[in-house]
């Protein structure tokens, strides 16, 4: 108590003390409002996530292939070193596509990310960058608000185009590169195929059909 | 001291923070590739100078110099997290497009140097005046060289103004020329340097005419 009323006059807050009790008050502060703002705007922000994931699954597969809830039907896929959640699409109880997240080395050490949409052939329905640190004005034309050019996907499968020709034209694929950008949609093409490849090699698990046979 | 029209005069010209303090460079180099991107990137750290100045200005009685800057950049972050927060829970289509910048506020050197260079020493009123001119200036700053890179680098102004202002604003995008090719520089960092020096010896310039015709203190309040 004296030293609290030592610290309200100004010659005594020169002291180690009141030093160190401004800095651990301080501290405790915004600790404490910061804890405070998480707890309010937790579920605020895991809900506007979710959202966001909706609309952009949404994006991938048109509602027209599922009545389920999308983003609860998961599946766990171990792929290599890896592991992806796969969503699925069912209608009528069965599954008819599925999408996941895709990865692709993008500009220095960052990474793309992206989900994609394959139906039950193989054939891709949609593809779409969520996040990606590519160079304004250049790389960023893979996103749709600046151009169409990942519509460019929809439709493909790994026949279609040959899988040789899975590369941007400059390396004597089908997909067209971006002036001044060709690095960004060479690592989108190969990673979409690696997506595609990777539904390839789960089929079976990824549909649901490993205990029911084929159809 | 409640020389408002001082404080604004310093803040959006006389001591810009861009064009004369010089600081901030690299979150205005990252972000102006568009002027819609300078605009929200400049509202989003007004918001934060503002309330960085008045939450120190009404503490600095109890902040001692020796330990002033650790408290300041305690308080300056929490208060970047708690809009980073905010902004992501309940303003979430603004998120997204500004999400990127919201942290880049905490690096931003202005808003530490007005908590030592003014708030630490002026009233509230007074610091709550001086984060928002300081704010003001360095949006119209970044907007400023966002939108000459804008125009020079893909002939768009505001392009994508209504994703950050809501649909009412989609007047604002404009296209100066279609199917332009686009000057790549202008985009990429070093044109973000060529058209800040070209913007400060236009500011020089400017100042040296204006003294030379002794309309300088007529020039301060004309500025908007």
């Amino acid at each position: 108590m004296i030293t609290l009323r030592h610290w309200l006059k100004p010659e005594g807050r020169q002291t180690l003390g009141y030093h160190a009790a401004l800095l651990g008050g301080v501290a405790l502060l915004v600790s404490t409002t910061i804890s405070v703002a998480d707890w309010l705007t937790h579920a605020d922000i895991a809900q506007r996530q979710l959202e966001d994931l909706q609309a952009t699954l949404q994006q991938v597969v048109p509602a027209r292939y599922y009545d389920n809830d999308l983003v609860r039907d998961t599946v766990t896929v171990n792929d290599g070193n890896r592991t992806v959640v796969v969503y699925r699409a069912r209608r009528e109880g069965q599954v008819q596509a599925v999408c996941y997240q895709i990865t692709a080395p993008g500009y220095g050490s960052t990474e793309m990310v992206m989900v994609i949409g394959v139906d039950r052939q193989g054939t891709l329905l949609g593809v779409r960058v969520i996040s990606h640190s590519e160079t304004p004005g250049l790389g960023d034309k893979i996103e749709t608000t600046k151009s169409d050019w990942i519509l460019g996907f929809n439709g493909r499968s790994l026949s279609d185009p040959p899988v040789e020709q899975w590369g941007v034209k400059k390396d004597g694929g089908v997909f067209d590169q971006f002036t001044g950008a060709t690095i960004t949609p060479r690592s989108v093409v190969k990673a979409v195929k690696g997506g595609l490849e990777f539904f390839a090699r789960h089929r079976a698990m990824l549909l649901d059909e490993s205990s029911k046979g084929k159809d | 001291m409640n020389d408002y029209r001082g404080i604004f005069a310093d803040g959006l010209w006389n001591n810009n923070v861009v064009f004369a303090q010089m600081l901030a460079l690299c979150p205005l180099m990252a972000v102006t590739t568009t002027a819609t991107n300078g605009l929200g990137m400049g509202l989003a750290t007004t918001g934060v100078l503002l309330a960085a100045n008045v939450v120190i200005a009404s503490l600095r009685q109890f902040i001692v110099d020796q330990v002033r800057i650790p408290v300041f950049v305690l308080l300056i972050a929490s208060l970047v997290t708690l809009a980073d927060m905010a902004i992501n829970a309940w303003l979430h289509e603004l998120y997204k497009v500004l999400g990127l910048f919201i942290p880049l506020i905490v690096v931003n050197c202005c808003v530490l140097g007005r908590a030592e260079s003014f708030a630490s020493k002026q009233p509230v009123a007074a610091s709550a005046a001086d984060g928002l001119a300081m704010g003001l200036g360095l949006t119209l700053a970044l907007v400023m060289i966002g939108g000459c890179r804008e125009v020079l680098g893909s002939a768009t102004l505001f392009a994508h103004a209504s994703l950050l202002l809501g649909d009412s604003f989609a007047f604002l995008e404009t296209t100066l020329i279609q199917d332009y090719k686009g000057f790549l520089l202008m985009l990429l960092p070093p044109g973000g340097f060529l058209v800040l020096g070209f913007l400060l010896a236009g500011k020089r310039g400017m100042e040296r005419v204006m003294e030379k015709k002794g309309v300088k203190e007529e020039f301060h309040c004309s500025v908007p």
